[in-house]
């Protein structure tokens, strides 16, 4: 039973990685378990500078689901590259992926250049997507020009590999992703959370203070699911899948689709252990369904 | 944090919609007075934070406002079925710092975290002053337990039909001095007992959660001490480092 894959030459034990935003730095969850066992795990979203993120209520539940708009809250990139990346490292010795958010190419190009520099860090995953973010953050994402601008800039300051996290909220998330492959990614991380929103019937006013925030959760599994198979078909660059994965099947299926790895985001919220059990449930599942090896699933149903 | 099942023994109506939850279970992460628990619901994404009103070995009570469809669906729930629960969440109220006459002050909702802090208090011989403050008579609840344990206890009322007329800081001058105060309420509350007071004190804030253990940065909030996660850093903040 192989549960090995690999990323751009990165190899991971196996393909379960927590989502960047759900797992912070990984500290608090290594008191709750040993998370060596993931393959891998996407920190919190860093910017160039430290961010409060979006006032509160930041939170909304739906069926299924939940909506949130933190807006990046994080403590910069000099912050997590001193403090929070040692820290990282004491309690997990597997590749980390850093995920970089930003305002503008510079701020993209900054932080990557930082992060280039640590040993730990085996992918950089660029968020052009969080929808939660004023005057930029998504805009990157919303474009084919823009995605590839920032993708060419931020390949040029790394030798890392270089994953672009790709928006939902598009008409037509084929062309962003071939324009991201044609700029040089190494790589899709799709997708981020739908711009979604709930409305509080006492209150008559949106649930959230931002108005509107980003829907995770199950429910989002076949939305996610149906671009990553669209996705796959048009380009040849490794997909991690995102997006309502919650149990050893939703992987399997996954990456079916296309999906080499898989991050689990919403479901470590309310399961705090939901990684480490899938990651023990994964070659059960792989032997009920007759697969031996995961490599050899990717893109199968196509 | 831990997380384990436990089994309901009792669930029912203190009032109109207040309800008591009792739950055996492994409480030996509950560590202290104002910490809380989260709880998975069938048919609900997120958990239920709920704050703790009493902890014993293998014993878990809690006392919840029906406010929702979530807790609307726990207040069906019926002695027997079993529950996952995250417990030991939240740092809780530090009793070290009560001096010989802390003053407790719950408001609605909020009372329930007195009770433990008032049990604690008094086993270490402290004299525990506590007022329950409500809109009106039909909403009191819990002021017989907490004179059960020995507590002095004041009850407000905004509509005057029990107790003193009026919110809790009209209850504060007639309790006199006091050595520190830990208190639970809304908002508006906790700010006029914080203008209200002279001495220092730990007041327990509410928001909207998303995991309830510090993963998300879903009920960050600003202090004088810098961002604090409301679930993790709280929900207990100290009078100092309050920024309103």
């Amino acid at each position: 039973m192989n549960t090995k894959i690999t990323l751009s030459g990165v190899t991971l034990k196996n393909p379960i990685i927590p989502a960047s935003g759900t797992f912070g730095y990984g500290y608090e969850f290594a008191e709750l378990y040993d998370i060596n066992v993931l393959g891998s795990l996407s920190f919190k979203g860093t910017t160039k500078e430290p961010r409060f993120g979006n006032p509160t209520p930041r939170i909304a539940e739906c069926p299924s689901g939940m909506i949130n708009a933190v807006g990046l809250q994080n403590p910069g990139i000099d912050a997590v590259i001193t403090e929070e990346l040692p820290r990282l490292r004491s309690v997990f010795e597997g590749p980390i992926i850093a995920n970089i958010g930003g305002f503008s190419v510079e701020e993209y190009v900054h932080c990557s250049e930082r992060i280039d520099k640590e040993d730990g860090v085996a992918i950089i995953e660029v968020n052009i997507s969080c929808p939660n973010v004023h005057g930029g953050g998504m805009s990157f994402g919303t474009s084919p020009e823009a995605a590839a601008e920032v993708t060419r800039a931020v390949k040029a300051v790394t030798k890392k590999p270089v994953y672009i996290k790709l928006s939902p909220n598009v008409t037509d998330i084929v062309s962003i992703s071939k324009a991201c492959e044609e700029a040089g990614a190494d790589g899709i991380s799709m997708i981020n959370t739908l711009l979604g929103m709930r409305i509080d019937l006492k209150r008559k006013q949106p649930i959230i203070k931002n108005k509107m925030g980003g829907f995770s959760g199950n429910a989002i599994f076949p939305v996610a699911l149906r671009m990553i198979y669209q996705v796959y078909e048009a380009v040849k660059i490794p997909i991690i899948g995102i997006g309502g994965v919650s149990s050893a099947e939703d992987v399997i299926e996954m990456m079916l689709a296309g999906a080499r790895a898989v991050q689990i985001g919403a479901a470590n919220l309310v399961d705090p252990f939901i990684c480490r059990d899938i990651v023990n449930d994964l070659p059960n599942v792989m032997k009920k369904y007759g697969i031996d090896d995961l490599e050899s699933i990717i893109g199968g149903a196509h | 944090m831990k997380q384990g099942l436990f089994t309901i023994t009792e669930n029912t109506a203190l009032t109109r919609d207040m309800y008591k939850l009792v739950l055996a279970g492994d409480t030996s992460d509950i560590t202290a007075p104002g910490q809380f628990v989260n709880i998975k619901l069938n048919g609900f994404f997120l958990r239920r934070p709920i704050s703790v009103c009493d902890s014993e070995p293998g014993k878990l009570t809690l006392l919840y406002k029906v406010v929702g469809r979530g807790t609307e669906a726990m207040a069906e729930m019926k002695t027997g079925e079993t529950l996952d629960i995250l417990t030991g969440l939240g740092n809780g109220y530090d009793v070290t710092k009560a001096g010989d006459r802390p003053l407790l002050i719950g408001g609605g909702a909020g009372v329930p975290p007195m009770y433990l802090l008032a049990r604690k208090l008094i086993a270490q011989g402290k004299h525990v002053t506590v007022i329950m403050g409500f809109n009106t008579a039909a909403e009191v609840y819990y002021k017989d337990e907490f004179e059960k344990i020995g507590a002095t206890v004041f009850v407000t009322t905004a509509d005057g039909t029990q107790g003193i007329k009026g919110f809790v800081t009209a209850a504060m001058s007639e309790v006199g001095d006091c050595t520190y105060i830990y208190t639970c309420g809304p908002e508006p509350m906790l700010k006029a007992v914080y203008n209200a007071s002279g001495v220092s004190g730990e007041y327990s804030f509410e928001e909207r959660m998303g995991c309830g253990f510090g993963a998300c940065m879903g009920c960050s909030c600003k202090t004088k001490y810098g961002n604090k996660r409301i679930c993790r850093d709280g929900p207990v903040l100290t009078k100092e480092e309050i920024i309103w």
